[in-house]
């Protein structure tokens, strides 16, 4: 699916116009109810998913995630180690679904694809100056060519945050614009660096400018930043989804990244979606976890389920 | 002056270096040794011990590497801040029904002091160079075998729970310990001990709970590498934990009889062949 600019319903074609329709538009939203997003995400969180309901959502939490290795360090071996988790996550049990993608930095995205070239498990590669954004928007488009060159089937970019926060609303959205443009038929996922954002306000501003922009995915954050990715924060990015969708009839994904360690946490989200988006939202195409800890965390836990025994780390990969 | 307000005790959990209630928020009352009812105690759940063994794994390694003579050290100041807690201690054994008290809290500093004196020196008395034939200097270390889960035995009460922790935390092993049902309040104490006697958080972790009930969990455990049943009374139970034991090949310790057997229990010998003349 491609949501482009032309897309948009006529009330929303000029916002981009300049950047004081755009800022008047973001500004236009209604507030967030911070105390209010807060203790309805924490509400969620203490739903019970217990038995044969935890089982399900341990299998599609594995479905959703976003395998993922962003480190410095990062070399060919490791990234086929990944791989060959992503394609079997447990190696003593054939019944665990394989994940959605495996996320690394742009140039060993064509390690990545070879060694996944028989699944269907996406290769979702960061660009743009991940994780700062911290170059000119030549270097950003570059960098996005050449890991959809690679054969990157997602490209995770970041937005400017330090435009964002100075007001420059439309250089960050015709910078999302222009990244679209490169991607081919790659699909687009914008990270919004939430944690730097500071309010819940500017969360919503910045997923319906992402949103405007193109985006495929709006994704919490890097990772790289604390806080990452939180269930309030999560919820109010939810919300802008669902209202983006009954405005616009465009469906847009969303990809919680950083922070999420273990299997509560990851039912926590699911419930957040279900709850929120609905049931049609609870598929790896529109809903991902991006976290590389995590898996280990649903084995041991998947393991703990059918065996009726706690499982160790011994017993699962270091990754 | 009006008289002091009682403030009663709330015995709690020792898991990771903190005091929480159970997660479910059950306890059981403990009595003294006429039946007197003294205090409401944790409960513990097998969700406890596994939060336990979470944080005995964690701190695993750290406490395995710092050297043995700083080990050492921290035992010797649990005996330390014992010593300081005598009447406390020597009260409550009272209560339990023990006779000579303050013999028994004695004794029981002298036998932490005894397992402080061995940390630097098991390598030693265990390990070895071994003659081979061929050009390799050959040689056994002990290494820490990792999280030992332990019943304690119900007596006698103070001095099992020294002996049995200290076998095992001596050489670098970290420790998730089930108090009997019987006298918990010693060992809720002694936890009190252990965290003011600068013992890393999660190197030993009591929980009070029905032991039977909860070693199940811990013998069934895949991060559990050693277990001490010595305070399982029925013997057809202690069987059925060994069998489960088996699943990721635990160390079993069916029975404490010395300090320096159960040491050995909780070692594994490394062997290193090493180049000679190159």
């Amino acid at each position: 699916m491609l949501n482009n600019v032309s897309q948009l319903p006529p009330s929303l074609t000029d916002v981009s116009n300049t950047n004081a329709n755009l800022r008047a538009f973001l500004y236009g939203l209604s507030g967030v109810d911070q105390v209010g997003a807060d203790a309805r995400a924490a509400m969620l969180a203490t739903r019970s998913i217990k038995t044969s309901a935890k089982l399900k959502a341990i299998d599609l939490a594995i479905s959703m995630i976003d395998l993922t290795t962003l480190e410095g360090a990062d070399t060919a071996g490791k990234v086929r180690a990944l791989c060959a988790k992503a394609r079997r996550p447990d190696a003593n049990e054939a019944s665990v679904p394989p994940v959605a993608a495996v996320c690394v930095y742009g140039d060993l995205a064509n390690i990545a694809k070879s060694a996944l070239i028989d699944t269907q498990i996406k290769v979702a590669a960061v660009a743009t100056a991940f994780p700062s954004g911290r170059a000119s928007l030549k270097v950003k488009l570059l960098d996005t060519q050449e890991a959809v060159a690679n054969g990157a089937d997602e490209i995770d970019m970041v937005i400017d945050r330090g435009a964002f926060l100075a007001g420059r609303y439309l250089d960050v959205f015709n910078e999302i614009v222009a990244i679209k443009n490169v991607c081919g038929s790659a699909h687009l996922k914008v990270i919004l660096e939430t944690g730097e954002l500071k309010t819940y306000d500017n969360v919503k501003r910045a997923s319906w400018l992402a949103m405007l922009a193109g985006a495929d995915f709006i994704k919490t954050s890097t990772g790289k930043v604390q806080p990452a990715a939180t269930l309030p924060v999560t919820l109010v990015m939810l919300h802008a989804i669902r209202d983006f969708d009954a405005l616009t009839n465009m469906r847009i994904g969303m990809k919680p990244a950083g922070g999420i360690k273990t299997t509560k946490d990851a039912i926590k989200y699911l419930v957040l979606v279900n709850e929120t988006l609905g049931e049609q939202w609870l598929t790896p195409k529109w809903f991902r976890l991006g976290a590389s800890s995590l898996l280990n965390n649903l084995l041991m836990q998947r393991y703990r389920m059918q065996t009726g025994r706690y499982s160790g780390a011994d017993y699962v990969t270091l990754d | 002056m009006n008289s002091p307000i009682e403030v009663n005790r709330t015995a709690k959990l020792f898991i990771n270096g903190a005091f929480p209630r159970s997660e479910s928020g059950r306890s059981f009352p403990v009595a003294d040794a006429n039946g007197k009812f003294i205090a409401n105690v944790a409960n513990a759940t097998r969700k406890d011990a596994r939060d336990a063994v979470v944080a005995a794994a964690a701190a695993q390694p750290k406490w395995a590497g710092a050297s043995a003579y700083n080990r050492g050290q921290i035992v010797y100041r649990i005996a330390e801040i014992l010593q300081g807690r005598k009447a406390q201690f020597m009260a409550e054994l009272n209560d339990a029904g023990v006779k000579s008290a303050e013999k028994q809290v004695d004794q029981a500093i002298n036998q932490i002091i005894w397992y402080a004196g061995w940390s630097d020196k098991l390598a030693m008395t265990v390990g070895s160079s071994n003659p081979v034939a061929g050009p390799f200097f050959n040689f056994s270390n002990p290494e820490p075998t990792g999280v030992i889960a332990i019943v304690i035995s119900e007596k006698p009460p103070l001095l099992s729970l020294i002996n049995q922790l200290c076998a095992a935390i001596v050489s670098g092993n970290t420790v998730v310990a089930l108090a009997p049902q019987s006298a918990p309040l010693i060992s809720v104490s002694f936890a009190e001990v252990l965290a003011t006697s600068d013992l890393p958080a999660g190197v030993v972790n009591l929980l009070t709970c029905d032991s039977d009930e909860i070693a199940f969990w811990l013998a069934s455990h895949l991060e559990v590498d050693g277990i001490d049943l010595s305070g399982v009374s029925d013997s057809e139970l202690k069987t059925k934990l060994e069998f489960e034991a088996a699943i990721n090949l635990k160390r079993v310790l069916r029975d404490f009889d010395d300090g320096y057997t159960a040491m050995q229990s909780w070692l594994e010998i490394k062997t290193v062949w090493h180049p000679q003349g190159l």
